[in-house]
């Protein structure tokens, strides 16, 4: 019982959040969260894909992409959000099961899947940044190139394109949204097929010899992971209201990698703080212009790996273990701590 | 049960580039039978453990279960016919507890919640892990509790053919004779393939014996006959001439 609650309480805070912040904070501070929190919907999908399935997914962002250049083009189209961001989380789901399709059947072992997943999403970049010619346009939006696709309308209430959502309102989505991905990728890693997914990462050659098809397993966990991806890159270019290549390109691809990496590999609340933490340090350097972002990023990451290899959750939950063992004597084996 | 043999190979061969590895075997094991595999290093038992199971795929030849040929099926879907095996190397979840791992073994049988946990809890007693080990996580147990957790996952996984690819490598005496007595168990609800070096051991388990050498099977006889045989012997000291001479 007692563990329900401690996993409950993450999500509940953000619910608390969600629901208290249009009260009192500014508007610029609710559309810099909502836009974090989309980001960190989408750094979920790879802390589930890499952390649980051990699905080493450098290319993470073409789903994100994917997600949010179609409902770009969806919304634009059609003039309605809600069916926008449902063909902008279902699109990036058939992409991911051709993809995964031929990286699980023919095998690759994890450091080719990594580089032919980054190759995916830089063609996706390469693309897209060279569809500036008219003649590339899908219903009435042209794709537009390196600028991408601009005055995407935001949320609206479903059924009623007219009503377009507050920010506030916004904000609120975006974080019950982010709630709402935590708890449902939580269950599914605890259910029993999350938990033979648990077991296909440590070991596939003994999953397969219980008689599990690893295959199935990594493949549907990769589609929900593209889900969650492009869903939450439809939050993303709703918030915005442009979408340009860049969400295809190398930095935001290692964007997720170091989240999840800063947040801890396995676990799920530490890179969806890793994610605000960097985004709000990433948006300090940009206002100051005094440092180069992606070099800091890159030492981070550097860091990181050398002094904390097994990320922010992990650690901080040792540290306290520690500490509780040494104020009150109470003996935990190690093992609980990570 | 039909008439069929449990296991049965028809000239399977498998080559490595020019090595034949295993070379023309045919093995036939009745259903119930706990039997062991004995040859020289390099005559080919690991091999064809994974031929068995297609974690290699044999070259040429069969190989039927129960009657049915296996060809073309993948490694899951042979575990799934009720083929368990214990590779050389230990293979189990090392992050994850003791009895995660068996439970993991145990979940592809479509039990009930209920069910599943008194066959946990059947299957940690069965190979003698107390509560407190059952929470450890694999990787911190010893060499020989770990060799007990994966033949409890074999336990938990209910196969009809066990294949045990050396289970008491590095085993103290005290801890053979505990293998012995969990293989014994295993014997009881499904047939037994054993691949081992130790005598005592085979004395202890086997009715019958197969020797395998240069990837071919020499001899297959009971225990004592063996043991007493002249050829194969020799070839376990490596006497050349009269290892052509048995072949010929």
């Amino acid at each position: 019982m007692l563990r329900h609650i401690k996993h409950a309480l993450f999500p509940f805070a953000l619910v608390l959040v969600a629901l208290t912040g249009p009260f009192v904070l500014e508007p610029f501070d609710l559309v810099n969260l909502s836009a974090f929190s989309a980001m960190a919907i989408a750094a979920l999908g790879l802390a589930f894909a890499w952390g649980t399935l051990g699905i080493l997914n450098l290319g993470h962002s073409v789903f994100f992409g994917i997600g949010a250049y179609a409902y770009a083009i969806a919304v634009s189209n059609f003039g309605d959000s809600t069916l926008a961001v449902l063909i902008g989380t279902m699109l990036p789901v058939v992409f991911s099961l051709v993809l995964g399709s031929c990286l699980f059947f023919s095998r690759l072992g994890d450091v080719y899947l990594g580089v032919i997943t980054l190759c995916v999403t830089l063609i996706f970049y390469s693309f897209m940044t060279s569809t500036a010619d008219p003649w590339f346009h899908i219903g009435r939006v042209p794709l537009g190139g390196f600028n991408g696709v601009t005055a995407i309308p935001s949320l609206n209430m479903p059924a009623n394109p007219q009503a377009s959502l507050s920010t506030e309102a916004t904000f609120s989505i975006c974080l019950l949204a982010l709630a709402g991905a935590h708890v449902l990728l939580s269950l599914v890693r605890s259910s029993d097929a999350g938990r033979i997914m648990t077991a296909i990462r440590e070991s596939e050659l003994r999953s397969e010899l219980l008689g599990y098809d690893i295959r199935f397993y990594k493949l549907v966990g990769f589609a929900l992971s593209a889900a969650i991806a492009g869903f939450g890159g439809t939050l993303y270019t709703a918030m915005m209201g442009f979408v340009s290549p860049s969400v295809f390109d190398l930095p935001q691809a290692s964007q997720f990698v170091l989240w999840v990496i800063a947040g801890g590999l396995g676990t799920f609340v530490g890179p969806v703080v890793a994610s605000f933490a960097f985004q709000l340090l990433s948006s300090q350097l940009g206002a100051n212009q005094v440092f180069n972002t992606e070099l800091i990023f890159g030492a981070t990451i550097v860091l990181f790996v050398l002094l904390a290899p097994q990320g922010l959750q992990p650690m901080i939950a040792r540290i306290a273990n520690l500490k509780l063992t040494y104020r009150f004597g109470i003996f935990r084996p190690k093992e609980k701590a990570a | 049960m039909s008439g069929f043999p449990i296991l049965a190979t028809r000239g399977l061969v498998k080559r490595f580039g020019g090595v034949a590895a295993v070379d023309g075997v045919d093995l036939v094991v009745d259903v119930g039978e706990i039997r062991c595999l004995i040859g020289p290093n390099g005559a080919g038992k690991s091999t064809l453990f994974k031929c068995l199971t297609h974690q290699h795929q044999p070259t040429s030849g069969h190989v039927l279960f129960e009657g049915r040929d296996l060809q073309g099926l993948p490694t899951h879907r042979i575990a799934r016919r009720g083929i368990a095996i214990k590779n050389q190397i230990p293979s189990i979840y090392a992050n994850l507890d003791v009895r995660e791992n068996i439970r993991l073994a145990a979940l592809r049988r479509n039990l009930t919640k209920r069910e599943l946990d008194s066959v946990v809890d059947l299957v940690l007693a069965e190979i003698g892990f107390d509560n407190l080990q059952a929470k450890r996580p694999a990787a911190t147990l010893s060499h020989a509790h770990r060799q007990w957790c994966e033949l409890g996952m074999l336990l938990a996984s209910n196969p009809r053919l066990a294949l045990l690819d050396e289970p008491t490598a590095g085993m103290t005496r005290d801890e053979m004779l505990k293998t012995v007595d969990i293989i014994k168990r295993l014997n009881a609800r499904a047939t037994v393939i054993v691949v081992e070096h130790d005598l005592e051991f085979i004395a202890r388990l086997a009715q019958k014996v197969t020797v395998l050498h240069r990837g071919k099977v020499l001899v297959e006889d009971s225990m004592e006959r063996i043991e007493a045989n002249e050829t194969v012997r020799d070839i376990y000291l490596g006497r050349k001439k009269d290892t052509a001479h048995a072949e010929g």
